[in-house]
């Protein structure tokens, strides 16, 4: 009580001195998510701490520091640039070109009619065919992707949610006409469909078959692919979609739960799947707030995993992380500032302790960037890594009174947020009842309303601004590509075994409708040709769709 | 007379980007207009059905995926084959400055790019549906 008292005191004379000396200037002092901070952090603020109870070292419960004793001294995070456009062919030289830079690590983006389960035929994918990710139609287009590509010497993360187990069969059929056996891939399928419902909206089956599909991966690559990170719990989607980094926190990691609670339902050992669970979040423009939010999400991942589901397994404690700096935050305006911004926001997810990271190009709020513009996102990571010295101590904002406090702020916003979710009856139930995207919708348009304001400065836009349109070559996809896409497929459906074709989809169905483990069936139906789109209209007909319901 | 101007605020396409979609849906219903937002994965043909049914002002399409040159034009055409060239139409997105005077070539009034205020564009709206009534 003293020290609360002593505490406020201390806080009204600095705020006092502060008016009288009339040293305030006219702005908004909180963080781009609208969160409070006071002028100044000091001991009191963190008073209650205890060292290893709410820190840790690094490498050490509850991991808040830092999931590695050694961090970037041991391991650099992986540079991983998210990458894929056009045909199959052209995404290989692309991929070619960032293992040639130094990249160590792939990740492949697909277009939207792959995303949503569709054929480059289908009517439904005009205009949308290599756009924005490659097209992959069938395993011959993952071959494509990866030719001359060891798949046992890169990892590679896909970002694919709802036919997510159809792409990890392609892959691993890729693979095995390399001759690379199933436990030597290593790699990381996006795979959070709860997201999807949230924020994205690339889903395609409802709620509970699409959890179902996710424990089958679960299940098959514990036994079978052992270096596979089976779901990549993502809230880089959510943060993108307007939320603040609380609920960017929070949503994600009650999404978590929800995946972890569908594994013990399926009947799964929580250490044998809970390993290989990864997490993705967004590094927005706040630093400290940023750094913050990992910190606190390691802690909370760690203290629920161990205390509430009883993971034995320390490998299920630690909270691993992809990082992607802010594409909401750059601007069309004055697109050079964008280099600027990724750079804080990449620094962010180094000072917070990411595994791995991708930079954003400079022109991708344009277009899908050019090969000038990755190079340069590339380069920030490296000046990062080598020159600045960031990669040295591990935590080094650690103990800092700001940091701390934010840190645990967040991490009991978030455990509010779990309670209220709850209250609605899970993540599916407030996905049904618009919970999240009320709040998302929300915390969106009050940012938009503040920056309109100019109470939020977003420097070349609504302040410092130039006028005339910006001066960048975007790169052009070629319109041609889509004609050829689907004549490859014509030819494909006229070369193959149509008997085997049919007969791997009919067991499929089956797999579907009865409950087995659907992986084996889609690894045949990858090995026999079938196309995506037909796994996916086979896997309709016994799960049905999932329509969305509109609110703003 | 006409009372508010009634706008449907349209998801063509694939893309699930609806953070803008959603913002300006909010912003014009704030502003006074009747705003009719489809949701997402509407195929053009939708789209214009429901602009018909709902006696629409303002059809705006929200693309972020980069099939706007395929989305955008064919709304346009198929509102023209129906019969409704009185529907201002606007378009929204990740839409690069080169395809801007195409699209206008096709009979949409104005395209927002990022950066734009929810301010300019009901100003916008506000101008074209008077100016259609004058």
């Amino acid at each position: 009580m003293d020290e609360d008292r002593q505490k406020r005191r201390d806080e009204e004379q600095w705020s006092a001195a502060d008016r009288e000396a009339g040293s305030l200037r006219d702005a908004d002092f909180t963080t781009v998510s609208s969160a409070e901070v006071e002028t100044l952090y000091r001991p009191t603020d963190l008073a209650e701490h205890d060292y290893d109870r709410d820190l840790g070292d690094p490498g050490d419960f509850p991991y808040t520091r830092g999931i590695h004793p050694t961090m970037y001294r041991g391991q650099l995070w992986t540079m991983r640039q998210f990458a894929g456009f056009g045909e199959p062919e052209d995404t290989n030289e692309r991929f070619r070109f960032l293992l040639e830079q130094g990249q160590t690590g792939l990740s492949l983006a697909l277009d939207l009619p792959t995303l949503m389960g569709h054929d480059s035929d289908d009517l439904r994918s005009e205009g949308e065919v290599g756009r924005c990710g490659v097209a992959m139609d069938s395993v011959l287009d993952m071959e494509r992707v990866f030719e001359g590509i060891p798949l046992d010497r890169v990892t590679t993360s896909m970002t694919t949610n709802a036919p997510a187990a159809i792409l990890l069969a392609f892959y691993l059929v890729a693979a095995e006409r390399q001759g690379v056996g199933f436990d030597q891939v290593g790699g990381t399928i996006q795979n959070d469909i709860l997201k999807e419902y949230i924020a994205q909206n690339t889903y395609i089956f409802p709620p509970e078959p699409s959890l179902r599909l996710i424990t089958d991966i679960f299940a098959f690559c514990a036994d079978n692919v052992p270096r596979w990170n089976t779901i990549s719990i993502s809230g880089y989607h959510i943060r993108e979609a307007g939320a603040t980094a609380v609920q960017e926190l929070a949503f994600t990691l009650a999404n978590g739960f929800a995946y972890v609670d569908a594994g013990l339902a399926a009947g799964l050992d929580v250490d044998v799947f809970a390993p290989r669970l990864s997490f993705f979040f967004n590094a927005h423009i706040d630093l400290f707030e940023e750094v913050a939010k990992y910190r606190a999400a390691r802690r909370i991942w760690a203290r629920h995993m161990r205390d509430r589901y009883g993971a034995k397994d320390p490998r299920s404690w630690l909270m691993r992380f992809h990082t992607q700096t802010a594409g909401c935050s750059l601007t069309a305006q004055q697109p050079d500032n964008n280099i600027v911004r990724t750079a804080i926001e990449a620094l962010a997810g180094i000072l917070g302790g990411t595994q791995s990271l991708h930079t954003n190009s400079l022109d991708e709020v344009l277009a899908l960037p050019t090969e000038r513009a990755v190079e340069i996102a590339l380069r920030t990571q490296q000046v990062l890594a080598y020159e600045t010295g960031v990669a040295n101590v591990v935590d080094p904002l650690g103990g800092s009174y700001f940091v701390e406090a934010l840190t645990d702020r967040m991490e009991q916003e978030a455990e509010e947020y779990f309670r209220k979710i709850d209250a609605l009856g899970g993540v599916v139930a407030a996905i049904d009842k618009s919970f999240f995207q009320k709040e998302i919708a929300e915390a969106s348009f009050r940012y938009q309303m503040q920056v309109e304001r100019v109470d939020k400065v977003v420097v070349g836009v609504n302040k410092f601004a130039t006028g005339g349109p910006p001066r960048v070559d975007t790169l052009r996809i070629d319109p041609t590509l889509e004609a050829r896409q689907v004549e490859r497929l014509r030819v494909l459906r006229a070369g193959r075994d149509q008997a085997g074709a049919d007969e791997a989809l009919s067991n499929l169905l089956a797999a579907c409708t009865d409950g087995e483990n659907v992986m084996p069936r889609l690894l045949d139906c990858a090995r026999t040709h079938c196309t995506l789109g037909e796994m996916v209209a086979t896997m309709k007909a016994v799960f049905g769709v999932y329509h969305e319901t509109p609110v703003f | 007379m006409k009372g508010k101007i009634r706008v449907v605020v349209a998801k063509p396409g694939l893309d699930g980007h609806d953070r803008g979609a959603k913002v300006i849906a909010r912003a014009l219903r704030d502003a006074g207009m009747e705003v009719i937002y489809t949701g997402l994965h509407q195929t053009a043909e939708q789209i214009v059905e429901t602009a018909i049914q709902e006696d629409a002002d303002v059809v705006g399409l929200s693309v972020l995926s980069g099939a706007h040159m395929t989305l955008v034009p064919k709304v346009a055409r198929l509102l023209r084959e129906q019969g409704v060239e009185d529907v201002v139409v606007l378009a929204g997105g990740t839409i690069p400055e080169e395809d801007h005077e195409e699209l206008k070539r096709e009979g949409v009034s104005a395209v927002f790019t990022p950066g734009a205020t929810t301010m300019e564009i009901v100003a916008f709206i506000e101008s074209c549906v008077a100016g259609a009534a004058a």
